[in-house]
């Protein structure tokens, strides 16, 4: 199987702008809404192209959710954009009652997730929307992890029916994914074959996967990683016909370990076939200022910390 | 087909205010007060002033299209989807009991014809309204967006929210009325949060505003007619609407008591002996 390497850097919010403009040339139907974060959601070749399909909320999110679920009602398919700590806990309500329960048709398109947003530090740093929105009945919850894969994903999501929560982040982080790789929401991707262990990985944290999994390999262990960008649905048969043959597992995420992937996969083990699992994740606290890469390091979910659950998990088959 | 003139339309109501009682008398839970005072406004609505196509569709493409965004009031709206024919009366005899599509809050989910959204959580239909009355817009649909909310529900800061954004953008296709009954939960509006000037507020964030009482058929038909020909003009509409919480029964009017409770036997008996069975109970 192919080994993972890049040649560029890529934000995944410029994936999200450059499939809603793509979007917007083959799908009459898509509208869009932001609430005063066009340039950090990349939606302004959108606007310029289709500025009749652009509708500027300002700042008030709650509205926009509203908005959106209206919108639908006559066949739009509309995609908001805010920072996912303003697309999820700040109307969580909202997408309760008008989206979710009533099954509209919304693409909430969020932001700056994650501790990687850095330095505006812990009040913009959402480590729990993945816990929120998968545990909305009819609500699907996706986590792209590169620009190829984010760009992919926001026009697979125009095709689907009903609510979805598309999260992506800031920073530029590498390009790994094939630009033609297909997105199949609900459908894992085997990255790597091994037999020693799987790495379950989603949104930035599958890139330090495969830097764990070349680690790894050096030291003759043969790590399976599997990149989860579908969180709900989730796709259990791919977990489970992993970890039968590897016998155990890491999940890897920028979100807390509450109401994360691991938490997704814990159940899916516990349900159907118990194997040691470790979780790298943020451990109940709520981030800080800093860059991208030390806040990783510091809340303990970088390559490094990948690879010493995957020795740790390794011996408590 | 003609149109009800006012005193069919009295009669409905006078069949829509027994329904209330009944329906939430049977489950002894809901919502009468401010269904009873906005009966005779959902009345019109349905029976006069809407354009609407049966069998109910999702979209609403080519039709007038109702959001209620106090959603507790449910008891009303669906006596008149029903005597309106989006689905046998017999149904509302399920109201609020278990595996019924007639829900305690408005709902989409069980597939109740004539509900485009859930509401019962408060503060949101003007928004889910200005959305809709966007994607008409978009569709070259000429036809009108209507969205009933509570004095109460005025608290809320997401109505505000979406009152501005109705002006800046021009959504001119939507009719919004306030129920000013003047109670809420906990009392009086002017006691728990008082909305002082009601009118200039609306006209502050930029919207046409009339005034009417919802409890006089002639007015709030006038109001209604008043209101589509000020539509179209650039700025969203708001009716202004005076209303008795528990209207058309003496003892539930006057006070927020009937906000949401039941009557008993005996005030059931009391309250249907006011109200004349015009269409025959469900
Ligand atoms: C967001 C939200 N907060 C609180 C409630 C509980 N609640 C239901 S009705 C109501 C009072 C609403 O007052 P008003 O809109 O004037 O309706 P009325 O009592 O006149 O029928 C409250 C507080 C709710 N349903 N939604
Ligand atoms: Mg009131």
């Amino acid at each position: 199987m192919t080994k993972y390497t890049y040649t560029k850097t890529q934000d995944t919010r410029s994936g999200f702008g450059d499939g809603l403009l793509e979007l917007g040339r083959t799908n009459p139907n898509v509208v869009a809404l932001c609430a005063d974060l066009v340039g950090s959601l990349k939606m302004q070749d959108f606007i310029n192209e289709f500025p009749e399909r652009f509708f500027q909320v300002g700042i008030a999110e709650a509205n926009m959710m509203g908005l959106a679920a209206g919108m639908t009602i006559g066949g739009k398919i509309p995609f908001t954009g805010t920072f996912a700590n303003f697309s999820t806990g700040r109307v969580y309500d909202q997408i309760r009652q008008s989206i979710a329960y009533s099954e509209k048709n919304v693409k909430i398109c969020a932001s700056h997730a994650g501790l990687t947003l850095g330095e505006d530090g812990a009040t913009h740093q959402i480590l729990e929307d993945i816990g929120m929105m998968k545990m909305l009945p009819h609500m699907t919850v996706i986590n792209p992890c590169d620009y190829n894969q984010t760009k992919a994903a926001t026009i697979a999501i125009a095709a689907h029916e009903g609510p979805v929560y598309l999260r992506f982040g800031r920073p530029k982080v590498p390009i790994f994914t094939p630009a033609d790789q297909k997105f199949e929401i609900g459908k894992a991707l085997k990255l790597i074959e091994g037999t020693d262990v799987t790495i379950f990985a989603t949104g930035h944290l599958v890139w330090e996967a495969i830097v764990a999994e070349a680690e790894l390999a050096k030291e003759g262990i043969s790590v399976e990683v599997i990149n989860i960008h579908t969180i709900k649905p989730l796709d259990v048969e791919a977990i489970l016909e992993s970890v039968r043959k590897t016998g155990c597992a890491v999940s890897a995420e920028e979100h807390q370990m509450n109401g994360g992937l691991g938490d997704s996969v814990a159940q899916t083990l516990a349900l159907h076939h118990p194997a040691p699992l470790e979780m790298v994740a943020v451990n109940d606290s709520f981030g800080e200022s800093g860059t991208p890469e030390e806040l990783m390091t510091k809340y303990g979910i970088d390559a490094a910390h990948i690879i010493k659950a995957a020795k740790k998990v390794m011996k408590r088959k | 087909m003609d149109k009800p003139s006012i005193e069919e339309l009295e009669r409905i109501a006078s069949q829509v205010r027994r329904d209330i009682v009944r329906m939430v008398h049977a489950v002894n839970s809901g919502h009468p007060g401010g269904s009873l005072g906005c009966t005779d406004f959902l009345t019109a609505l349905y029976f006069n002033i809407m354009e609407i196509k049966k069998p109910f569709d999702m979209n609403g493409k080519d039709e007038d299209l109702f959001f209620l965004s106090n959603g507790h009031i449910s008891p009303v709206w669906y006596s008149v989807l029903a005597r309106s024919g989006y689905f046998e009366v017999s149904e509302l005899a399920t109201f609020r009991k278990l595996n019924s599509r007639v829900q305690g809050h408005p709902a989409t989910e069980e597939g109740l014809p004539g509900i485009r959204v859930a509401s019962g959580s408060l503060g949101q239909g003007l928004s889910v309204a200005c959305g809709a009355a966007q994607a008409k817009k978009l569709n070259g649909d000429k036809h009108k967006v209507f969205v009933l909310m509570g004095d109460g529900e005025l608290d809320e800061g997401q109505v505000w929210e979406a009152a501005m954004y109705a002006a800046h953008h021009k959504i001119d296709n939507i009719i919004a009325t306030v129920d000013l009954n003047g109670q809420q939960i906990d009392g009086p509006t002017a006691k728990v949060m008082d909305l002082k000037d009601v009118k200039a507020k609306w006209q502050a964030f930029g919207w046409d505003v009339i005034e009417s009482d919802g409890n006089d058929m002639k007015s709030v038909i006038n109001a209604m007619k008043l209101a589509k020909s000020l539509s179209g003009k650039g700025k969203p509409v708001i009716n202004l609407m005076k209303t008795e919480m528990g209207a058309g029964v003496d003892f539930m009017m006057g006070s927020h008591k009937w906000h949401g409770v039941a009557p008993n036997d005996e005030q059931l008996a009391n309250a249907l002996s006011q109200l004349e069975e015009t269409l025959g109970d469900y």
